[in-house]
């Protein structure tokens, strides 16, 4: 089927086979690879992408539901050049070991702030329970994102 | 290299050393540039997946590929008989085949792999291979199959190896105690869950040489595992390290036989193969935390004084043996915990059974006893009604002391440090106090604590892999190259040894380029396990620095006109050290290097220092040691027996900590592990086949399973480690299981004994107890 999407901004129409998963679709036909494949099964998260602004994965979505769709993976946050905010926080927090899951955790953050900059420890902490870690027990990553709503919120930070 | 080393741990005038300096690996792992296996790809590259064994214990009678063969997109079908070497993958008895010929001993064993155009077409051609079997009796559990009657899964027997301790006088130590317990513990499998599976890309290059492209720790296995298949020289085996997503063990022997799998369709087909796992195929066939039965007896003086422990440690090899000797042999030396024990009795085996093979993990061999050894000792501190705080720190090894082994302890023993830091983090009297009047309602709070000794490196089991190099060259530019065999996989490596690389050269950490590993840049650097990296590759990069350094002092000192001892070198300056702003830049000085063409590279070697065993299992096992302990709280819902764990203090004795930031989240990840451990990782096999091979059903912790982990260190430095340090990876996860299983006892009255302890083993424990609401 044809389809028609935008991705990290950029407009993309494609004759695609509808059962194809977005994640597929991404990593091979686009080659944006910070979309990793962790378990196929849509439990480990680290496939997420923004659909529409919502977090989702991609591993479990076909390209005949996304016709139409807004999508964003971590490469449509920062620019080549300058890294976004919370991937600059992300760093400065070491919320990065391995780092499979880090374009997905930064997606989730992102997402979970602009919908609410209010957004609590505990909401952090439940917002990023879908995608797994192995790595740094979360504690960091839950730190970066917490600055970067009190940041969003106007509020100084150290 | 010692002296310089020495001096700057006395003087503590550290730069670079000790500082939190960013990840230097995490700009491209958040902007997502970075490259792990799967990003990989090459021109021709074709796709394998593996045909695998449905029998756990089976002859093979017929094997049918041509079906299979003859689908459009397929290029070959491989199987035993396309080996052109050996059909061997190599770890300790090389008792392992890349693929079964004539028996399958394990669910999931491979027996062929299919290359095909796209990974689609190779999974459709699995389905058209044909094999009949015949099955043959099989056992699954390791006391079973001790047994003389048990199926024989080998020719040799199923008992791959034992160990055993004999220090002192048992017999008499056990007629001194005045309390003897004795307890029997049990734990499962846990698997690594690394969240970037298996994955390899093996190329054939026009000379005949091979070049290895893959997630995994240990680049030499690989080598050494693809030049045994192929049957041609190590120096004609590339391996090249890829940025790789998590590995806890489950990538240290494994991925030698994941490229063996490409390696020998690569070799057929002459073309690149691509081999990556889906997460089912991982978590079905790939190495996991051996399960253990663990017999324990402890006798102690009425003061709480351990006077002689007598141990039966039992290991579920699995069906090859892989690395299940040397797993065990740091199992049985860990048996004591970081206590002196003057008797001491061990006898410990690795039995294979028809299920996966177990290797290493996180703690190798280790956690498991660690469970039992702190719940004895916790037990033995109710019976006495000693604060089972101060039990450890009356029994807690000193420096001068002999651990289980024999071996005196000659300094860095910060054991009793971090017990004592722990209880005063964790508020522990009042706690106690607070939890123990909290007797109504359906919930129960507890605090538990666990403390662990682990002998860095690979030991006397592996003193002959115990060498590392380091290649450090300074670029023309004033710029360090920097190159070690040990890999990164998210520990934080690639930092850590830039620091110590940077403190000792006295430039910032952002002039060091310090690349995951290539096998054709550095010899064969042992494996990166047995939280060795930083100490074994620090230490050689300092010995390459050690040839580097006088040069360069050297010339500065004829730049600045003085003689070479007045001058020294931090912060990318070398100055005069009477007078500091006479000085000249770090990049003048190489430019003047290559400018007379003075030697600025060198080849660094550490060789680790000597261990030592007997026949009794006694003698120097490590060349040193670290030391934890952990206190948990838990909060026990007596009703459902579910346990959550609210609060966790983790104190640390690693020697010198060289970033403190990386090593407190590498502390919190490790306890995340152990709490998965300790409470929701359960494995469930049915006649040798794992039923919840995904992570819906196999439960690693979320964010709502871990809670505020507070890290701490001391630092009870070792004068050989590179400014002291010792090693951290490992140490983060092993007390953790035990620490909550103490903290359950504390709030509930009840000893569990077997791991994991789920919501449905701990409300049965509760009920048996008379207990539960």
């Amino acid at each position: 089927m044809k389809i028609k999407l935008t991705i990290n901004g950029r407009p993309i129409e494609r004759d695609v086979d509808p059962e194809m998963r977005l994640l597929d679709f991404i990593r091979n036909e686009l080659g944006i690879t910070s979309v990793k494949d962790g378990c196929g099964i849509g439990v480990c998260g680290v496939c997420t992408v923004l659909i529409d602004g919502k977090p989702r994965q991609s591993c479990i979505t076909k390209m005949k539901s996304v016709d139409g769709k807004d999508i964003i993976t971590v490469e449509g946050l920062g620019t080549p050049n300058k890294l976004h905010l919370l991937q600059e926080l992300f760093i400065k927090h070491d919320a990065v070991q391995c780092g499979f899951c880090t374009p997905a955790m930064i997606l989730v953050g992102y997402a979970l702030v602009r919908d609410n900059p209010n957004v609590t420890r505990e909401q952090i902490k439940k917002g990023i329970s879908r995608v797994l870690c192995r790595c740094t027990g979360y504690i960091p990553i839950v730190n970066a994102i917490e600055e970067y709503a009190k940041l969003m919120r106007g509020e100084k930070t150290s | 290299m010692e002296v310089l080393v020495k001096k700057e741990v006395e003087v503590e005038q550290l730069h670079e050393v000790g500082k939190p300096v960013p990840r230097v690996d995490a700009r491209e792992k958040t902007d997502g540039k970075a490259r792990y296996i799967n990003d990989y790809k090459f021109d021709r590259m074709l796709y394998a997946r593996v045909f695998r064994s449905t029998k756990a214990h089976a002859k093979i009678k017929r094997l049918d590929i041509s079906k299979a063969l003859a689908l459009p997109g397929v290029v070959a079908v491989v199987t035993a008989k396309d080996i052109p070497g050996k059909n061997i993958v190599p770890v300790v008895f090389n008792d392992r085949p890349l693929y079964a010929e004539e028996k399958v001993r394990y669910i999931g064993e491979a027996i062929a792999t299919v290359v095909a155009i796209s990974p689609e077409i190779a999974e459709k051609a699995l389905k058209l291979i044909e094999v009949e079997y015949e099955d043959l009796p099989a056992v699954y559990d390791p006391v079973e199959a001790m047994k003389s009657e048990a199926p024989k899964i080998h020719d040799k027997g199923n008992v791959f190896v034992t160990y055993r301790i004999r220090k002192g006088d048992i017999q008499k130590g056990f007629e001194e105690a005045d309390v003897i317990i004795e307890k029997e513990f049990k734990t499962k499998h846990q698997e690594h869950a690394y969240l970037e599976p298996q994955g390899a890309i093996v190329v054939p290059n026009a000379d005949g040489s091979i070049t290895v492209y893959g997630s995994m720790q240990c680049p030499y296995y690989v080598q050494n595992a693809i030049s045994m298949l192929l049957g041609i020289p190590r120096n004609k085996v590339r391996v090249v390290q890829a940025v790789t997503g998590g590995a806890f063990g489950g990538k240290e022997d494994v991925p030698s036989w994941v490229a063996g799998e490409a390696a020998i369709a690569a070799y057929v087909t002459q073309r690149p193969v691509k081999i990556i796992y889906d997460r089912e195929e991982d978590l079905m066939t790939t190495s996991k935390r051996h399960p253990s039965v663990i017999r324990y007896k402890m006798g102690l003086k009425k003061d709480g004084t351990i006077v002689a422990i007598k141990v039966e440690y039992i290991l579920n090899a699995g069906a090859y043996s892989t690395l299940s000797p040397p797993v065990l042999f740091r199992g049985t030396m860990h048996v004591a915990g970081p206590y002196k024990v003057p008797n001491v009795w061990v006898d410990s085996y690795a039995v294979a059974t028809n299920t996966v093979p177990n290797g290493a993990y996180r703690g190798f061999g280790t956690p498991q006893v660690i469970f039992a050894h702190e719940a004895m000792i916790d037990e033995a501190a109710y019976k006495l009604g000693i604060d089972p705080a101060e039990i450890r720190l009356k029994n807690a090894l000193e420096t001068g002391d002999e651990t289980a082994s024999g071996q005196v302890l000659k300094e860095s023993v910060g054991i009793k440090e971090t017990i004592k830091k722990a209880i005063q983090l964790s508020n522990w009297s009042e706690k106690r106090k607070r939890y123990s009047e909290m007797t109504s309602g359906t919930k129960r709070r507890g605090i538990g604590i666990s403390s662990i000794i682990y002998g860095v490196s690979l030991g006397a089991a592996g003193k002959i892999l115990d060498g590392s190099g380091a290649s450090v060259q300074i670029t023309p530019d004033g710029r360090v190259l920097v190159l070690v065999g040990t890999t990164e996989m998210g520990q934080g490596m690639r930092t850590v040894l830039s620091q110590i690389a940077a403190e000792a050269l006295g430039v910032p950490t952002d002039y060091i380029y310090l690349p995951e590993p290539d096998t054709i840049a550095v010899p064969d650097s042992g494996p990166t396990v047995a939280s060795r990296a930083t100490f074994m590759s620090g230490n050689a990069i300092l010995d390459a620095i050690s040839i580097i350094k006088p040069v360069m002092l050297k010339i500065a000192a004829d730049m600045l006109g003085v003689s070479e001892n007045e001058v020294d070198v931090a912060d990318g300056k070398f100055f005069v050290k009477d007078k500091p702003s006479k000085s000249v830049l770090f990049e003048d000085v190489a430019k003047e290097g290559y400018l007379r063409r003075e030697r600025l590279a060198a080849m660094g070697w550490y060789k680790a220092p000597p261990t030592f065993m007997d026949e009794n299992g006694l003698g120097d096992v490590y060349f040193t040691y670290s030391f934890a302990t952990h206190i948990a709280e838990v909060e026990v819902d007596m009703e459902t027996g579910k346990v959550n764990v609210i609060d966790y203090y983790a104190v640390h004795d690693s020697g010198k900590i060289i970033n403190p930031v990386l090593a407190e989240g590498q502390v919190q990840g490790g306890v995340a592990q152990g709490i998965g451990y300790a409470l929701t990782e359960d494995l469930v096999l049915k006649d040798g086949r794992i039923l919840n091979p995904n992570f819906t059903d196999y439960l690693i912790p979320s964010t709502m399973d871990v809670p505020e982990i507070k890290v701490s260190f001391v630092e009870a430095k070792d004068p050989r480690g590179p400014y002291g340090a010792k090693g951290l990876g490992e140490p983060c996860l092993m007390p953790a299981a035990a620490a909550v299983a103490n903290a359950i006892r504390n709030a509930t009255g009840v000893r569990l004994t077997e791991l994991p302890m789920t919501s449905e083993r701990v409300y049965k424990a509760l009920k048996e107890a008379g207990k539960a609401k």
